[in-house]
C-alpha cells in the first residue's frame, strides 16, 4: 500500500510565516493600545480586537471542518478526514477563546457574565457540538470517523437552525439591558489582528494535519511490517 | 419495494413490541418518574410555576426519546439482527426510514399518555388546542428521531455508546427543544399568538425536512464498515 | 436477479488500524463445492466471511462475484448471498414462522408466507411454528437461523461456527443439508474450527493462521493432522512483530 506522505513535509513558507505571526502577535498588543477608545467602553472595548477575530476564525474552522467531512463521507479519502478533525479542534480551540473573551467584555459593559444574546447562546451550541465531535473521535472505537464526519455534517446543517430559533425565542424574552454596538471604525488593528489570528489557524491547522498524516503513516508502516 | 421494506419494518418492529412490550412500559414509566421528579422539584405549596407544563414535556420527551432509542438499537444488536437488515438486498435509506416511523410511533403512544398527565399535575390548559399541539409535539418527536435513529444507529457497536448518544443527541437537537417548548408555550396563552404558533411549527417542519433528507443521504455511507 | 458460477478473492487484505486481521488472501470457490476456512481463534475467517458478504470493502484487493464487482451498488450480489452466523439473525420475540416471513419479504420474494411455511417444513418444526424462538433449543434455532439464511436460494452461502453447540444428530443433519446445497449447485464458504465435522464434507480447505493462507488442500483428509502440522511450524515473521 503506498503511503501517502502528501501532508507530513511542511512546505516551504511554513517557517517564515510561523515566525511572522509571532512577530504580528508581539506586535498587536501595542497596535491595539493606541488604538482609539470605542464610545464610552473605554479600555475594555480593546477585548473586541481579539474576541472578533477569535469568532471568525472559530466560524471558519467551523466551515472547514464541516466541508471537509461532507468531502470525505462522499470520497473515503483521509485526507479529508484528517483535515476535519483538525479543524474540529480549532472550533474548540478559538470558540472556547471566543467564549471566554465573551463574557469578560460583557462584564463590564452590561454587568452580567452572560446574556442569552444570540450570537453568543448559537455560537455556545455550535461549540458544544465540535467538543461533542472530539469526543466521538476519541471515544467512538471504529468506525467513529464516519460517524463524527455525520455529525459534523449535522452540525453544519444545523447552525442556521440554532441561530433562527434562539433569535425568535429572545424576543419572545425580551432583555432589560440592549445590546452595544460594535466598534464602528474597522480600522487598522482590526484588521491586524485579524490578519494575524487567519495566520495563527492556517499554521495550526497545518501542522495539526501534519500530525495526523504522521499517525497514518505509522499505523501503515506497523502493516508493512506485517506483511 | 421502499415502502414495503419500510412497511415489513415497521410491521416487524410493532409486532416485537406488542410482544414484549417492554420498550413501551419502560419509556412511558421513565417519562411518568421524569415528569413527578419535576413536579416535586417545582411545585411549591402546591402552585406550579407558570408555563413550567411546556418545558417538562418536552424535556420528558427528550429524556425518554433517549432511553427509547438505546433499548431499540440494544435489541438490533442481541442478535446482530441490524447485521441481517443490512445483509439483506433492502435499500438502506428503507432500513432508516422503517426504524425511524417506528419510533416516532412508539413515542406518540408515550406522549398520549404524557401529555394529559401534565396538563394533570401542573394544572395547565395543553389541551385546549389539541390538533396544534399534536402537530407540534409529532413535529418535534419525529426532528429528534430523525438525528436520534441515524446516530443510534452508527453507535450500536460502540462502547461509550450511553455516553455519546445523549451528548449528540443533546446539542443537535437543541432546535427543537427551544422551538417545541416555543410553540407549545405560546399554544398555553389566553390569547393564543397563531403567527408565533406558525412560526415555531414550520421551523420544525423544516427541521424534519432537512434532517431527515441528511439521514437519508448519510445512511448508507455511514453504516458501511459494519 | 443476476447471478454467478464462483467467487473469486484475488490478494485480499484487511486491516482494522494497526491490526492486519487478512494477509493477501486468495482463492477461488465454484459452483457445487464446499470451501473450508480452517484455523485457530483470530485467524482471520470471520473477516474474510464479512467481506464476502459485502459488509466491509476489503482495504486491498478485491472479491469479484463472477464478472460482477461489489462497488457502487451492492444490493444485487447481496440478494444472492445467505449468511448463517453464529449470531444467528433471528428476532427471540418473534416465531419462527414471523422471522423467516419477514425475511422473506426483505429480500423481496413473492408470496412470502409461503415461502415460510415450506422452510418450516424442510426445518422440520411445523409444530413449533407458533412459539418464540427464544423458547427454543439452540439445534431448533439453529435449523431457523439456516432457513432464514437460504430463504431466497442463494447462490453463495457463508457460514460462520455453525457447528458451534449441536448436538450429533443436529450436527449430521446441517452436514446432509450442507451436502444438499452443493448437490443444488450453490458456492458453500464455511468457517470452522471443528475439523471432524468438517472431515469429508470439503472439496477444499484453506488453512489460514494470522491472517495468511498457509495451507491449501483439494479433497482434503486428515484435516486434524494437517492442522496440527501447520500449527507446529513456527510463525512466518517471528521478528519485529508490535
Amino acid at each position: 500500500m503506498p503511503l501517502d506522505t502528501r501532508d507530513i513535509a511542511l512546505p516551504n513558507w511554513f517557517m517564515p510565516a510561523a515566525m511572522l505571526c509571532a512577530v504580528m502577535f508581539a506586535a498587536s498588543p501595542i497596535l491595539i493600545a493606541y488604538a482609539p477608545f470605542e464610545g464610552d467602553m473605554g479600555v475594555v472595548s480593546k477585548i473586541f480586537y481579539y474576541h472578533l477575530p477569535s469568532a471568525w476564525m472559530f466560524l471558519l474552522g467551523g466551515i472547514v471542518c464541516g466541508v471537509a467531512s461532507v468531502r470525505y463521507l462522499t470520497s473515503g479519502n483521509p485526507r479529508h478526514d484528517r483535515l476535519a478533525w483538525a479543524a474540529a479542534e480549532l472550533v474548540v480551540l478559538f470558540g472556547a477563546i471566543t467564549l471566554v473573551t465573551g463574557p469578560l467584555w460583557a462584564r463590564k459593559t452590561w454587568g452580567v457574565w452572560w446574556t442569552w444574546d444570540v450570537r453568543l447562546t448559537s455560537s455556545l451550541v455550535s461549540w458544544m457540538l465540535a467538543v461533542g465531535y472530539l469526543l466521538v473521535r476519541r471515544y467512538g472505537g471504529p468506525g467513529s470517523d464516519k460517524l463524527a464526519a455525520a455529525m459534523a455534517l449535522f452540525g453544519m446543517a444545523n447552525v442556521p437552525f440554532i441561530y433562527i430559533s434562539v433569535n425568535f425565542w429572545r424576543t419572545i424574552h425580551p432583555l432589560t439591558t440592549v445590546v452595544p454596538t460594535l466598534p464602528t471604525s474597522f480600522g487598522i488593528p482590526l484588521w491586524f489582528c485579524t490578519f494575524t489570528f487567519l495566520l495563527l489557524f492556517v499554521l495550526l491547522l497545518r501542522l495539526r494535519v501534519r500530525l495526523e498524516a504522521q499517525r497514518s503513516q505509522l499505523d501503515a508502516m506497523y502493516l508493512l511490517l506485517d506483511e | 419495494m421502499f415502502m414495503r421494506t419500510v412497511w415489513l419494518i415497521v410491521r416487524k418492529d410493532l409486532t416485537v413490541e406488542v410482544r414484549s412490550r417492554e420498550i413501551a412500559y419502560t419509556t412511558l414509566f421513565f417519562a411518568v418518574s421524569c415528569v413527578l421528579v419535576f413536579a416535586f422539584a417545582l411545585v411549591r405549596e402546591g402552585v406550579p410555576p407558570q408555563g413550567a407544563s411546556a418545558a417538562v414535556l418536552w424535556i420528558a420527551i427528550l429524556f425518554a426519546g433517549n432511553l427509547a432509542l438505546g433499548r431499540t438499537f440494544e435489541r438490533e444488536r442481541q442478535s446482530e439482527t441490524l447485521r441481517a437488515l443490512l445483509l439483506a438486498p433492502a435499500s438502506r435509506p428503507a432500513v432508516y426510514t422503517g426504524k425511524l416511523v417506528g419510533l416516532v410511533m412508539l413515542m406518540s403512544a408515550a406522549e398520549v399518555f404524557l401529555v394529559p398527565l401534565i396538563a394533570f399535575l401542573f394544572q395547565e390548559p395543553l389541551l385546549r388546542h389539541p390538533f396544534r399541539l399534536a402537530t407540534i409535539v409529532v413535529a418535534g418527536t419525529t426532528g429528534f428521531a430523525a438525528v436520534g435513529t441515524l446516530f443510534a444507529a452508527m453507535l450500536v457497536r460502540t462502547r461509550s455508546r450511553d455516553m455519546l448518544l445523549p451528548l449528540l443527541l443533546y446539542t443537535i437537537t437543541v432546535p427543537v427543544i427551544i422551538a417545541g417548548v416555543g410553540g407549545t408555550s405560546s399554544l398555553l396563552q389566553a390569547e393564543v399568538n397563531d403567527d408565533v404558533v406558525r412560526f415555531w411549527t414550520v421551523l420544525l417542519v423544516c427541521f424534519d425536512v432537512v434532517f431527515v433528507t441528511i439521514a437519508l443521504w448519510t445512511f448508507d455511507a455511514v453504516m458501511a464498515e459494519q | 436477479m443476476i447471478d454467478f458460477d464462483e467467487v473469486h478473492a484475488e490478494d485480499v487484505s484487511h486491516h482494522f488500524g494497526r491490526r492486519r486481521a487478512l494477509s493477501r488472501v486468495t482463492f477461488t470457490a465454484r459452483r457445487g463445492s464446499i470451501l473450508g476456512l480452517l484455523g485457530p481463534n483470530g485467524a482471520g475467517k470471520s473477516t474474510m466471511l464479512a467481506l464476502l458478504a459485502t459488509l466491509m470493502r476489503p482495504s486491498q484487493g478485491r472479491i469479484a462475484y463472477g464478472d460482477h464487482h461489489d462497488r457502487t451498488d451492492s444490493a444485487p450480489i447481496r440478494a444472492r448471498i445467505g449468511v448463517l452466523g453464529h449470531d444467528l439473525f433471528l428476532y427471540p420475540e418473534l416465531t419462527p414462522f414471523e422471522n423467516l416471513a419477514f425475511f422473506a419479504g426483505l429480500y423481496g420474494l413473492h408470496a412470502p408466507a409461503a415461502v415460510a411455511s415450506a422452510a418450516l417444513e424442510r426445518a422440520g418444526l411445523q409444530d413449533r411454528s407458533s412459539d418464540p424462538v427464544s423458547s427454543l433449543s439452540r439445534g431448533m434455532r439453529q435449523r431457523v437461523a439456516l432457513e432464514r439464511a437460504l430463504i431466497q436460494d442463494p447462490r453463495l452461502v457463508l457460514l460462520d461456527e455453525p457447528f458451534t453447540g449441536l448436538d450429533d444428530r443436529s450436527a449430521a443433519a446441517l452436514t446432509g443439508r450442507l451436502v444438499d446445497l452443493r448437490a443444488r449447485g450453490a458456492i458453500v464458504i464455511v468457517a470452522t474450527h471443528d475439523l471432524d465435522l468438517a472431515e469429508g464434507l470439503l472439496n477444499e480447505a484453506l488453512f489460514l493462521r494470522d491472517g495468511r493462507v498457509v495451507e491449501r488442500r483439494a479433497n482434503p483428509e486428515g484435516l486434524r493432522a494437517v492442522y496440527r502440522s501447520i500449527m507446529a511450524r513456527p510463525q512466518p515473521n517471528a521478528a519485529g512483530q508490535p
